[in-house]
């Protein structure tokens, strides 16, 4: 029974992919400032208005803390809001992947290539943040460019998750509970705006178990100048829950579309 | 070898069985037609054929490919014009073309020999740069038949073709069809159009509650299920009229609304009835593929 079956891919997603690249490509500059401002605000903000009367936080300045999880989150947004509501438009009001289907594409090529392109996406937002980080003198470590490597799996993670959600949704109010339930709580837990072990133990237990944590705990110590610990077991949960839930998508969109 | 063949399809949703055991045989280079009325099950048997939706039953084969296992090498011999329209409303009436025929992995620069036929063929040559948005009914229409022949597809569906289209723009598309059908294309089209159906098809199925119910040429249907002639009619008194004398003068009579329809072998006593009441007003004509249907699927609304 195709049902449950593994995601069935192939390279067919790539004209997929293509389709939103250029689709972007039509409003390149407005979508990646607004990709860029949300973050920017909190980050100089945050950073610097908080940041000045805080004393320094971890061993910096809160604006230098902050830069990681600044990338993080924003990298996650940008993943997340693609997965959910540009990909909804696509495949309940325009109809688009209906009349991807009709061509030698299947549907598990067409969520493919949603998931690639959130990723896509969100590494943009994430390099554009990164490059205002290095402009800024946030860091001045080189293994600051490491982040570059793990910003696509944050991507894949949360892009991944956003197609299990968007499987489910019947509107765009829908994706307003995966927002306040979800991604807003888990900022606050994560280690996006202060230390995980400033958490009460119960919370942090919690925060154990959340994406965001593990991609943080990668992009921290990256962006001050260490070598993160644990390397294998970050990246092992990221990749688990991106596994997991593109499988969960796949499986959910079968059910939804190919009836 | 058969184009299409589809072998005692079955497909349930909760306990409706929407698809009922149907089997039929497409060959190359004709046309061939579902009617029936909503809900009958044509979407869904088309669905089916390409591969969009797994059957609870029976099996499929689509240009020499077993669907759905194979059903993406099946379909990139394949066109598909659905019942609504979903162009691709980010970009503009050639770079759909051009969107779409990539995803057949088709290579750009063949797609950009192909568009500007397609586009005459359409007639859309001088709206190539405009967007979907200012588009009308009947130009989406078109291109949309258009975008399925990117492919330059051997078998194409077309999912209800003319619906909601006017008068203009329907003949159009017909004479579009045929000039496809000239070049040996085989279409499988789905309509509740009898116009539709006796132009364009040589081979028809009526289906109704999931099951092919009927079987044939326009003719064939025509002459095996209903008396060659017709009469409409209306006006006061016909009801009393129709419960009257009519039973006698034709072999079948049967009201829907204000009028009744008087079908008969030999119309010449129905007419020398209806001579004698001047305030019943009538239309005599031959019967066609409308009155088969109505026969065969009854008058009673479906939706």
């Amino acid at each position: 029974m195709r049902a449950l079956a593994p995601p069935s891919v192939s390279l067919r997603f790539v004209p997929v992919w293509r389709r939103n690249l250029l689709v972007w490509r039509k409003l390149a500059v407005a979508s990646i400032l607004g990709n860029l401002a949300d973050p920017m605000i909190y980050l100089l903000g945050l950073g610097y208005g908080l940041g000045s009367v805080l004393p320094q936080v971890a061993g910096v300045s809160y604006v230098t803390f902050l830069a990681a999880g600044m990338v993080c989150s924003s990298t996650m947004n940008t993943a997340s809001f693609e997965a959910m509501y540009s990909a909804f438009s696509r495949m309940h009001m325009q109809r688009t992947w209906d009349a991807i289907m009709n061509a030698p594409i299947n549907l598990d090529d067409v969520v493919l290539a949603e998931l690639i392109w959130a990723a896509s996406k969100s590494v943009l937002s994430g390099m554009a943040i990164l490059a205002v980080i290095w402009a800024l003198g946030l860091t001045g470590s080189p293994l600051s460019i490491w982040v570059l490597a793990l910003v696509p799996v944050i991507g894949l993670t949360f892009g991944a998750l956003g197609l299990a959600m968007t499987a489910y949704a019947w509107n765009y109010d829908f994706f307003m509970y995966y927002v306040t339930l979800f991604i807003t709580p888990m900022i606050m837990l994560s280690g996006v705006f202060f230390p995980v072990n400033q958490l009460p133990p119960a919370f942090q237990m919690v925060a154990a178990f959340l994406p965001l944590t593990h991609a943080v705990e990668l992009a921290r110590p990256l962006l001050l100048g260490d070598i993160p610990r644990d390397i294998v077991l970050h990246l092992g949960v990221l990749l688990a829950y991106a596994a997991a839930a593109f499988y969960a998508a796949t499986v959910l969109f079968r059910r939804r579309l190919l009836k | 070898m058969a184009a299409l063949t589809a072998k005692n399809l079955r497909k349930s949703y909760g306990d409706q069985e929407v698809v009922a055991g149907v089997s039929f045989a497409i060959v190359p280079g004709e046309c061939f037609g579902l009617l029936g009325p909503n809900g009958a099950g044509k979407t869904t048997t088309l669905r089916l054929c390409l591969g969009l939706a797994d059957p609870d039953g029976g099996s499929v084969e689509l240009m020499r490919h077993p669907v759905p296992g194979d059903a993406r090498a099946a379909r990139a011999r394949v066109g598909v014009v659905p019942q609504m329209d979903n162009l691709d409303p980010d970009f503009t009436v050639a770079e759909n073309l051009l969107i779409y025929g990539r995803y057949f992995g088709i290579p750009d620069r063949i797609i950009r020999e192909r568009i500007p036929q397609l586009l005459e063929f359409a007639g859309l040559a001088a709206r190539a740069g405009a967007r979907i948005q200012t588009l009308s009914g009947g130009m989406k229409r078109r291109l949309t038949l258009a975008r399925a022949l990117i492919n330059d597809p051997d078998l194409i569906f077309m999912d209800e073709p003319t619906t909601g289209l006017d008068p203009q723009a329907r003949h159009l598309i017909w004479e579009r069809l045929k000039r496809l059908l000239a070049q040996g294309k085989t279409i499988l089209l789905t309509t509740h159009f009898m116009e539709e159906a006796e132009r364009l098809c040589a081979r028809l199925a009526i289906m109704d509650r999931g099951r092919f119910i009927a079987e044939g040429s326009p003719r064939e249907l025509i002459s095996r299920h209903i008396e060659p002639h017709v009469a409409e009619v209306h006006g006061d008194g016909v009801m009393e009229w129709a419960d009257g004398e009519a039973g006698a003068l034709a072999s079948r009579v049967e009201k829907s609304g204000e009028t009744v329809f008087c079908y008969a072998a030999d119309p010449a006593p129905l007419l020398a009835s209806l001579a004698l009441r001047p305030e019943l007003r009538y239309l005599h004509r031959a019967a066609d593929l409308e009155d088969v249907f109505l026969k065969l699927t009854g008058r009673e609304l479906r939706d």
